[in-house]
């Protein structure tokens, strides 16, 4: 038994002791059960297991007391009624809007981040990171880190206008079918229907196959690939609005739909709609990628996550975790968005869960 | 002075708070409850006084969002305050049962209703499962539902509210508890659905002599029920008396203000007579229908300028349905309306702007009547804009005129949301708007039965006075008896989609009447605690549980 | 019940008409290629002579909509013509790999199904409690991620770091179904991470939403204990939108394999579908695209069916 070990133990247990002496009974649960745990796997996996399980705490404390500072930094900053919301947010929310701060820091400004261009071959294949090179190079021997960088521009970039393209079209289709009802409601439901009957990947490649991989079709194709799921969202909240007295009492003064979208309904439906924002980007997101490591995305040499993870997957067989970097790159933002969309949710549903 | 150990429930300086806007906040006061064993309490108060959160604190059950926060229940020798959880659990079901406000929805759809009564004496160990079940049965018997062997084999949305009610009532009964809650039982069900529910909730409680406590803000019902009635306001006991004592001689300004609110009664006008008179709204002969099911069947009546009509009937009458093709929001299938002598289309998309302008509505539920997120002076400011093409300071002077019309002070209301303010100042507002078209006739749909009872008279004492000023018609849509003996001039009397009766309003309050207009007007509970006995009396026991479809 | 079987009956009939759209949109979004099929295939190097052979052996020549009467035809009964590339017959093509990709959905879902409704049931019970943060952040991590990526976690650890597991889920008809099991258990692992994390959320967002009803109150007010809350007022409720987030799950497992099998090489329908889309090869992209289409809108109509089943209100109407 090593001093690491014993430390380690020792610690544990004696956290669950103070937990347990200051009635603190979750904590105590928690520690205690990952104690019985690290019985289990310091024997199944020796203590590189529980170094594996001391690094996951401490990067996890390091999350929490980042998403901790970004949190009070943001309420002092944000202006009075903002800030009453913010101080609502669970620290999953504020890491996640941490990482979209990181996110949109690195796209915006990627030329000047990244230390070399996008296409820039500066050294020999799958070159191990050196002080030039924080990650390494690539198949073509490209900076791995540059690469990163300039991915989040492409990347992020691409998803973001299909989204919004996405959420334009359903949006107003769907608020258009409320506002008016009867068959152009009825048709546009059973329009959406069939669109949403096919699996978006499949259909995506059905497109792709037909129009080939250029990214006006990939954007285009995306767009009406989800649309229908906005469609049916809009609806649906914008079908709670319709059938309040307020909107009778519009309708019998003679109002037009238009006055009726924009006046009436949409000021009461912003909020689910910003949160369905944000869940159709990681939707969107995740196909792109997806549609890019199948390699029918955005094209070579232009940087993209879901591509880079595909041109050096060999690596993996080495045991090495360079081409998992883009991809966790992916699910980072991912979980990120789906964290504040997740707390969003939770305030516009002004449900107090029991 | 009864003495000391009868006493079956008491709670001292009751602090309960409610957890809103990120902070605890409470709502109610320190209040104190003394119930011996075998008493019936009514507990009266407006929305917002605190009843049904005290009546919960009883079993020492907080609803989420809600913790007692200080004070003391005793019930029966136990602190439920200190009680462990799973102590409680045992003494709820078993030694205090609670009947909830909604039977239709506090059953769970997916068991049958007998299976959900056998479910505490089962649980207790009590009874074997047929033994609970011959139990239910006879609890059924006594509580004189129909078909008693058979009506617990059915699954909830199978059975009518007034039978659901009842059945809650025996479940409440199933392990016979020290002390059962009532909370408003009565109040999602017709008046003349109501009587049966509440005769056989008296008897019940009489013959097992259990104690309870029974919540309502209606004052006539608790004086049937209680043997004392506690009055509350915002969290706080305003005063305590015996039945008989606290109706006849209030001590509180407030609980007077509350025995009085009925008092308001406006004399009857007569129509205009003479060549000229034409009605304003004329509905001939009007049949409409939801699909293929029929809701309206011939119904004619008239309004004249100036005149309130009142339109009567309890849920699934017609009344919101004739006030629907009114306004062309459903085009009847037969028959016409006309306006000042010409006939409106039916479809409201096809009405000129003028005629759209001259019939305004004001709706029952304030809340969902006025946009959240626009501003009450746009609110307002908005049909002046669109009929009279009014605006820049034209548009405020008249919105501010508005306010002033309706007592609210422009200063303080112009620019605030609907949210803000309170019941009665947003219905205020949903009049104002009204007004703001210059209309010659308003539909009021129900406006007063979302308010507690001094609010709503201040809204009718305002609707008199704007009808004097504008000469206004109004159509009152109501179920409630006493706000058409206070405001109406004519009434029409509907059931099930008919006019079964109409004329002026002295003539429909003295008899020889409909037998339905009879039943509707006699099964209004009166604030006399002997009522509900002489009622039963006259009509004969057996007679309860077929009132309703006479 | 003749109110039930209406309403099957009817819920049957809008998917044969939905799968009836659907394989319209199918055919006739490849008459929207630039061209015609063969020019696109051929390319432009093409001869005019080998255009023209290629319009013939395809029947270019007959109106759109006869060639597609014969291609649903055909469909019906297994036959989805020959591919442009390799000349075989495209329902041999994909018989077996169709089979295969079947088996790996089949193996995650007996895994992922009755996991993550326990799993939600006790997350549902246990709401609000440092378990069940844990939990949501765990199943959020989950659901956010890509396939690829937990796919190459999986074989980063459990089978280049450790060889518990081939990092290739290549299959042979000759293989016992105990080494079968162990071959495709990574793949097969990936889909369950994704849909369990999923059917979770799901089934503890179904409970907690119905913890609101005044039935539950009742409930807790009579005194019933909080696990047969949930086990004995809720679940019951809860089955109707469970199943549908079980149906969407299956269907997802179906049609999110494409990514899967990529990753681990697995010989299924989806990186068939995806080499033909790369080479262009319509008849099995359109064939592939109608199985996968078809699967989708039958387990979308399971679940209507299963919800209508279900619904208390319909089982025993008045």
């Amino acid at each position: 038994m090593s001093t690491f070990v014993i430390a380690y133990y020792a610690l544990l247990i004696g956290g669950s002791c103070l937990a347990a002496y200051f009635k603190k009974r979750e904590l105590f649960l928690l520690i205690f059960s990952l104690t019985l745990v690290s019985f289990v796997m310091g024997i199944i996996g020796g203590v590189g297991a529980l170094r594996f399980v001391t690094i996951a705490a401490g990067i996890l404390a390091l999350a929490a007391g980042t998403s901790y500072a970004f949190r009070e930094f943001l309420i002092i900053i944000a202006p009075e009624g903002v800030a009453k919301e913010l101080r609502t947010a669970p620290l999953t929310a504020a890491f996640g809007m941490f990482v979209i701060f990181t996110y949109a820091i690195a796209g915006i400004f990627a030329p000047v981040i990244a230390p070399f261009g996008e296409a820039e071959i500066i050294s020999s294949a799958f070159a191990p990171a050196d002080e030039n090179m924080l990650l390494g190079a690539d198949q073509l021997g490209r900076d791995m880190f540059s690469r990163i960088i300039y991915g989040a521009r492409n990347s992020v970039g691409l998803a973001l206008v299909a989204t919004t393209l996405a959420f334009v079209m359903g949006a107003f289709a769907g608020l258009m079918a409320a506002t008016k009802g009867g068959w152009f409601d009825q048709f546009m439901g059973r329009f959406a229907d069939v669109i949403m009957s096919v699996p978006s990947l499949v259909f995506a490649l059905l497109m792709l196959s037909i129009f080939g991989t250029n990214l006006i079709v990939i954007v285009i194709v995306v767009a009406v690939i989800y649309s229908p799921r906005v469609f049916r969202l809009t609806r649906a909240v914008a079908g709670n609005v319709v059938v309040m007295d307020y909107i009778e009492a519009a309708k019998l003064r003679g109002e037009g739909d238009w006055y009726l979208i924009r006046k009436e309904i949409l000021p009461n439906s912003t909020a689910p709609l910003i949160a369905e924002f944000g869940l159709e980007f990681c939707f969107v997101f995740l196909l792109i990628a997806g549609l890019s490591f199948l390699g029918l995305g955005i094209q070579p040499p232009t940087a993209d996550w879901g591509s880079m993870v595909r041109e050096n997957a060999t690596l993996i067989s080495f045991g090495e975790l360079t081409p998992l970097i883009p991809a966790a790159a992916i699910a980072l933002l991912t979980v990120a968005v789906n964290f504040v969309v997740d707390w969003m949710l939770f305030r516009s549903s002004g449900l107090k869960e029991v | 002075m009864v003495p000391k150990k009868d006493v079956l429930l008491e709670i001292k300086d009751l602090r309960i708070e409610g957890y809103s806007d990120e902070k605890w906040v409470e709502i109610v006061h320190g209040v104190d409850l003394t119930l011996h064993k075998g008493e019936v309490l009514g507990l009266i108060g407006e929305s917002g006084a605190g009843k049904s959160t005290i009546g919960l604190a009883s079993m020492g059950f907080a609803r989420d969002g809600c913790r007692i926060s200080g004070g003391s229940i005793e019930f029966d020798g136990m602190e439920l305050t200190t009680t462990p959880e799973s102590a409680l659990r045992a003494l709820r079901g078993s030694r205090i049962a609670y009947v909830a406000q909604s039977a239709a929805a506090s059953f769970n759809p997916s068991h049958k209703i007998i299976d959900q009564h056998t479910e505490a004496p089962i649980q207790y160990r009590i009874q074997k499962r047929v033994e609970a079940q011959e139990d239910a049965m006879q609890l059924y018997e006594r509580l004189r539902l129909p078909n008693p062997d058979e009506i617990g084999f059915r699954y909830p949305h199978q059975v009518s509210g007034g039978q659901l009610q009842r059945a809650m009532t025996a479940m409440a009964m199933a392990c016979r508890p020290d002390l059962i809650i009532f909370d408003e039982p009565t109040t999602a069900l017709d008046v003349t659905t109501q009587i049966e529910v509440l005769a056989a909730i008296r008897d019940i409680v009489d013959q097992f002599n259990t104690a309870a406590i029974y919540i309502t803000h209606d004052l006539a019902v608790v004086a049937q029920m209680a043997d004392t009635i506690k009055v509350l306001l915002k969290g706080e006991e305003v005063e305590e008396a015996p039945t008989a004592q606290m109706l006849d001689s209030p001590k509180e300004d407030y609980t007077k203000s509350l025995w009085a609110v009925r008092s308001f009664k406006r004399p009857q006008k007569q129509r205009p007579t003479g060549a000229d008179a034409i009605p304003i709204i004329s509905v001939q002969g009007i049949d409409a229908a939801y699909g293929q099911t029929k809701v309206l069947d011939d119904v004619s009546f008239d309004v004249y300028p100036g005149m309130t009509v009142a339109v009567v009937g309890e849920s699934g009458s017609g009344k919101s349905t004739t006030a629907r093709c009114i306004t062309g929001l459903l085009p009847p299938t037969k028959g016409q309306i006309l306006f000042n002598g010409e006939a409106l289309p039916p479809r409201y998309q096809d009405r000129s702007k003028e005629q759209l302008r001259q019939a305004q509505m004001i709706y029952q539920m304030a809340d969902t009547a006025l946009n959240p997120k626009i501003r009450i002076c746009d609110i307002i400011g908005r049909p002046a804009q669109f009929y009279s093409g009014l605006h820049g300071t034209a548009l405020k002077s008249r919105v501010d005129e508005l306010l002033d019309l309706i007592e609210l002070d422009p200063a303080k209301f112009y620019n605030r949301y609907p949210p803000e303010l309170s019941g009665g100042q947003k219905q205020r507002v949903g009049i104002a708007r009204a007004l703001a078209a210059d209309p010659k006739f308003i539909i009021c749909d129900e406006v007063t039965s979302a308010l507690d009872q001094l609010v709503a008279e201040g809204i009718l004492k305002l609707l008199d006075r704007l009808q004097q000023e504008f000469n206004l018609a109004y159509m009152f849509i109501t179920h409630d008896l006493a706000t058409v003996r206070s405001i109406a001039d004519e009434v029409v009397v509907m059931q099930r989609g008919k006019v079964v009766e109409q004329g002026p309003k002295d003539e429909m309050f003295t008899p020889p009447h409909h037998p339905y207009t009879d039943l509707l007007l006699s099964s209004v509970p009166e604030m006399d605690p002997n009522w509900l006995t002489t009622l039963l009396d006259e009509r004969g026991t057996d007679a309860i549980g077929e009132a309703a479809n006479v | 019940m003749g109110d039930i079987l209406q309403l099957v009956l009817k819920r049957l009939g809008l998917g044969l008409v939905t799968l009836l759209v659907v394989s319209i949109l199918i055919f006739f979004a490849v008459e929207l290629l630039p061209g015609d099929i063969a020019e696109a295939v051929l390319g432009q190097g093409a001869t005019p002579e080998t255009v023209a052979a290629l319009r013939d052996k395809l029947g270019l020549d007959q109106p759109a909509i006869l060639r597609y009467l014969q291609w649903l035809g055909g469909a019906l009964t297994g036959d989805f013509g020959v591919s442009l590339v390799s000349g075989v017959s495209v329902g041999d093509a994909i018989g077996e790999r169709f089979v295969n990709t079947l088996f790996l959905a089949t193996y995650a879902a007996v895994i992922a199904v009755p996991i993550s409704i326990i799993l939600g049931v006790i997350v549902a019970l246990l709401r609000n409690t440092l378990f069940d943060r844990v939990a949501n952040v765990a199943t959020l991590t989950s659901i956010s991620s890509p396939e690829f990526f937990l796919g190459y976690i999986l074989i980063l650890y459990l089978a280049v770091k450790t060889q518990y597991f081939p990092a290739i889920a290549s299959i042979s008809p000759d293989m016992t179904f105990g080494e079968l099991l162990h071959r495709t258990f990574l793949p097969a692992l990936t889909l369950v991470l994704v849909v369990t994390a999923h059917m979770m959320r799901m089934t503890r967002a179904a409970i907690i939403n119905l913890l609101a009803s005044p039935y539950i109150e009742m409930a807790r007010l009579k005194g019933v204990p909080p696990w047969k809350i949930i086990v004995k007022h809720a679940l019951p409720n809860a089955w109707a939108p469970i199943i549908n987030v079980v149906a969407l799950n299956l269907a997802y497992l179906i049609t999110g394999v494409v990514l899967v099998e990529v990753v681990f090489v697995y010989p299924g329908i989806g990186q068939l579908l995806v080499d033909a889309v790369a080479k262009r090869d319509f008849p099995i992209v359109q064939a592939c695209c109608l199985i996968f289409a078809a699967t989708f809108i039958l387990l979308n109509l399971a679940a209507d069916v299963g919800a209508i089943l279900t619904n208390p209100r319909l089982r025993h109407p008045k």
